[in-house]
């Protein structure tokens, strides 16, 4: 079977499948809804491309994977909101900050690692083990980033939390909607968005806390000493936290954020995704009816169809319609599924993370497969393993000091009035430790040759001493002049040499020497 | 809204319009982009009382918060003079010789140097000093006018054979041919000679007794006996491998047939002292300064 084709059910489809609800229920859902689309014609099964958008009003649940989610919640936002605040003693020339992105002085602190702008390539490795992580995710156990990890839905989980606690729970969300505006209401609701509003700005505050020294930056906020950009920052991420968490929330998941898609293409058949085990479950009934099938002996499920998988869904759907893109994988049904068996007295897990091969071949009386180790996971893995090995590596070894040279270009070469030929270069030297150096700077390639440093009388002949600020670059125009002879259109390669003669550290780079 | 006519293709509502039985469908922009709309120009009413708006018979509404482009420039400007001001009044106080002993001012001299030259001197001397024929490079260390940094000042500042009261004059090359002064084949044999003080190769027809006595009779009184020039005329050093006009024959010819008097405007009125002195610390970093 095609994984592809299992995972493209429509959309819409899913969307639009209307639970038979209770008959209050229904009438406040349909008014949510607000005008609901006019009757359509579909010619050959097409429905529209837009479709209105339906309230989610996700019912509190209690479980397991419930909570999962408020640990992965807690560690990741007090990772979010506490890390600014964290120290590391890097010595008197650099900040303090475990992680700071200093844009000023064009620096990346991330603990006992600092980036020059010219070595954001480590963040390509970043980006691909980020990229290989969700990937081995996914192989695993599908969009469990989605469902646990991502941003958008632990913000999102945040903000419903507070909704309940103001609204009440979904029935009386649902309830209250319908009622007309009273003095009540508006206090509920304003309360509401009122909070949101607080988390949103904190949430915008922190976010500009990487940026700048942390605990000064709070200082000078609350004094109105802060720059004009870091208020306009948390203002944009106030009001993005604010539409995307408490207005748009499954909205991204389902229209916004590539990766359902992406996900959709990279699964396969034993990913574990959060499944509906409909060999269990169908035919589905009432409790009594299927209990009283039962004792006939006749084919009776587990699913009593009362809804509850649906009613804590984030996202709004129905599970058990098979595996769909509007599925984040956060297993709040199971817990819903879960307690409703309890009650019953049926066995728990009708709906697991599992596979549609694993439900078939149960169906044909074979054992379930759970096939953690196959290839696209272990080639995931080495990736993720080789990428982050080369990383320590190169970051480990990553030098402290550097050079770079520029050849003038107009002139590209000078005759003198003795009739030596010169070249001129702009040098760069870079000190990436933090205290001042003295790089000893020689330049190797012509049997005769005369290095000068324009700026610096003591540089005559071969070498020059330059001292570099901590944390530093200089920059030098350089001067090299020779008397051997050079063949016509002469370009003979001139190796520039940085060394530190406490530490024995250096660097060279290759430029050309260019004659008539 | 109760009775909705729906096209049959598309399944899309019609507005119920018909010309000509060609129907209209009624596609709605959505909502939240028609109220993002309507939002917008709520938003551009408080431009108009905030900002610089409508045009009056003979002013305009000059908005709340006062605001103007040219004042804004301004400010801007006035921001960047005080931040360099402090480097700038050092500049303007040391001398010029203070500014190239001292490692902070001559790396502000060769930046705030280098802006004022790619803006004013590159069009002749080229964006790296590099010249072109006519236009002497100012890399290497042959000096018409003299190489040290108070020469170079002094040149920026007044020019060459220009309208500057001060500007650097000397003695403008006559044109010898031209004016009937030397016969052509004195200034060929005179070209000659002048090539072969710079030892460059010279045509075996040539007869270097007559060049050199048309040379000790004529040029030698700017150029020196040894046509090593003299600075304060402005009289080239002919032996060195570096030629403004180019050391081929025709080019020497030509030059005294012609004459020659290469001109440079006067920098003081259009450029500040401190622009000045920047430029001149930074052509003698070029590397042919002399000390």
């Amino acid at each position: 079977m095609c994984p592809g084709c299992s995972i493209a059910v429509d959309l819409h489809e899913s969307l639009q499948t209307q639970p038979p609800l209770l008959g209050l229920v229904k009438e406040a859902e349909v008014a949510a809804a607000g005008s609901s689309p006019a009757p359509v014609v579909e010619p050959e099964n097409e429905g529209p491309l837009y479709v209105a958008r339906r309230k989610v009003y996700p019912q509190r649940v209690h479980g397991t994977y419930r909570t999962i989610k408020w640990i992965v919640l807690w560690i990741t936002l007090g990772i979010y909101y506490a890390l600014p605040f964290v120290r590391w003693n890097r010595g008197l020339n650099a900040p303090d900050q475990a992680v700071l992105i200093d844009l000023p002085n064009t620096r990346f602190y991330f603990f006992f690692i600092e980036i020059w702008p010219q070595e954001v390539y480590y963040f390509t490795g970043l980006l691909i083990l980020a990229a290989m992580t969700l990937f081995l995710m996914n192989a695993v156990a599908g969009r469990i980033w989605c469902g646990y990890l991502c941003p958008q839905t632990v913000w999102t989980d945040v903000f419903q939390a507070i909704e309940r606690w103001t609204e009440g729970d979904r029935r009386q969300h649902l309830l209250r909607d319908q009622q007309p505006w009273s003095a009540a209401r508006l206090a509920r609701s304003g309360l509401k968005h009122f909070l949101w509003l607080m988390v949103a700005w904190w949430t915008g505050g922190a976010w500009v806390l990487y940026f700048a020294d942390a605990p000064t930056l709070v200082k000078d906020l609350a004094t109105f000493q802060a720059p004009l950009v870091a208020y306009i920052w948390i203002g944009i991420l106030t009001c993005t936290t604010y539409a995307l968490a408490g207005h748009m929330r499954e909205q991204v998941c389902l229209y916004m954020c590539p990766w359902p898609r992406i996900q959709a293409a990279l699964t396969d058949e034993h990913a574990l995704n959060v499944t509906y085990r409909y060999d269990r479950g169908e035919p589905r009934g009432s409790v009594k009816k299927n209990a009283a099938l039962h004792q006939q002996g006749q084919p009776a499920g587990d699913c009593i169809d009362c809804y509850q998988c649906v009613y804590v869904c984030p996202t709004g759907i129905d599970i058990r319609n098979g595996p769909n893109l509007g599925c984040i994988q956060c297993g709040l049904c199971i817990d819903a599924c879960d307690s409703v068996m309890a009650k019953i007295d049926r066995p728990t897990r009708l709906i697991a993370y599992d596979t549609d091969l694993n439900i078939k071949r149960r169906q044909e009386g074979k054992p379930g497969l759970y096939n953690i180790v196959r290839a696209r996971t272990v080639l995931y893995a080495a990736i993720i393993a080789a990428v982050a090995a080369i990383m320590l590596y190169t970051l480990a070894t990553r030098s402290s000091e550097g050079i770079s040279v520029i050849h003038d270009r107009n002139p590209m070469f000078v005759r003198l009035s003795s009739g030596e030929l010169r070249n001129a270069f702009t040098v760069r030297i870079l000190n990436k430790s933090l205290e001042t150096r003295d790089f000893v700077l020689t330049v190797d390639g012509l049997t005769d040759l005369d290095l000068r440093v324009v700026g610096d009388v003591a540089s005559t002949g071969r070498m020059a001493v330059i001292a570099v600020g901590p944390d530093q670059t200089h920059e030098l125009r350089v001067l090299v002049s020779t008397f051997t002879p050079l063949p016509p259109a002469a370009s003979i390669p001139l190796t520039f040499r940085i060394s530190d003669p406490k530490t024995g550290q250096r660097a060279s780079v290759v430029d050309h020497f260019r004659g008539p | 809204m109760d009775k909705q006519d729906i096209d049959q293709v598309t399944g899309t509502a019609t507005t119920g319009h018909v010309w000509d039985g060609i129907g209209e469908l009624n596609t709605p922009l959505p909502r939240w982009w028609l109220w993002l709309f309507y939002l917008t120009i709520i938003w551009s009413i408080g431009y108009w009382i905030v900002y610089p708006a409508w045009p009056l018979v003979s002013s305009f509404t000059a908005g709340t918060f006062n605001w103007s482009s040219r004042e804004a420039v301004v400010a801007d400007l006035d921001a960047i003079k005080a931040q360099r001001g402090p480097m700038v009044g050092r500049l303007a106080a040391a001398s010029l010789q203070e500014i190239a002993n001292d490692p902070q001012l001559l790396d502000f001299a060769r930046a705030q140097g280098r802006i004022a030259f790619v803006e004013n001197c590159a069009p002749c001397h080229g964006a790296g000093g590099g010249g072109a024929r006519s236009y002497p490079n100012l890399n290497d260390d042959e000096w018409i006018w003299g190489g040290k940094l108070e020469d170079i000042a002094q040149t920026i500042r007044h020019g060459v054979r220009s309208s500057d009261t001060s500007a650097r004059t000397g003695a403008t090359m006559p044109a010898f041919g031209r004016d009937g002064i030397l016969k052509r084949p004195d200034i060929e044999a005179a070209a000659d000679y002048v090539r072969s003080l710079a030892g460059l190769p010279v045509d075996a027809k040539a007869d270097p007794a007559a060049g050199k006595k048309v040379f000790a009779d004529t040029c030698a009184v700017c150029h020196g006996e040894d046509g090593k020039g003299k600075r304060e005329l402005g009289a080239p050093n002919l032996t060195d491998p570096i030629w403004l006009y180019g050391s081929d024959k025709a080019a020497i010819v030509e030059g005294i047939w012609n004459g020659r008097g290469g001109m440079m405007p006067a920098w003081a009125g259009r450029l500040d002292d401190v622009t000045i002195k920047s430029l001149a610390v930074y052509v003698h970093s070029f590397g042919g300064g002399e000390k």
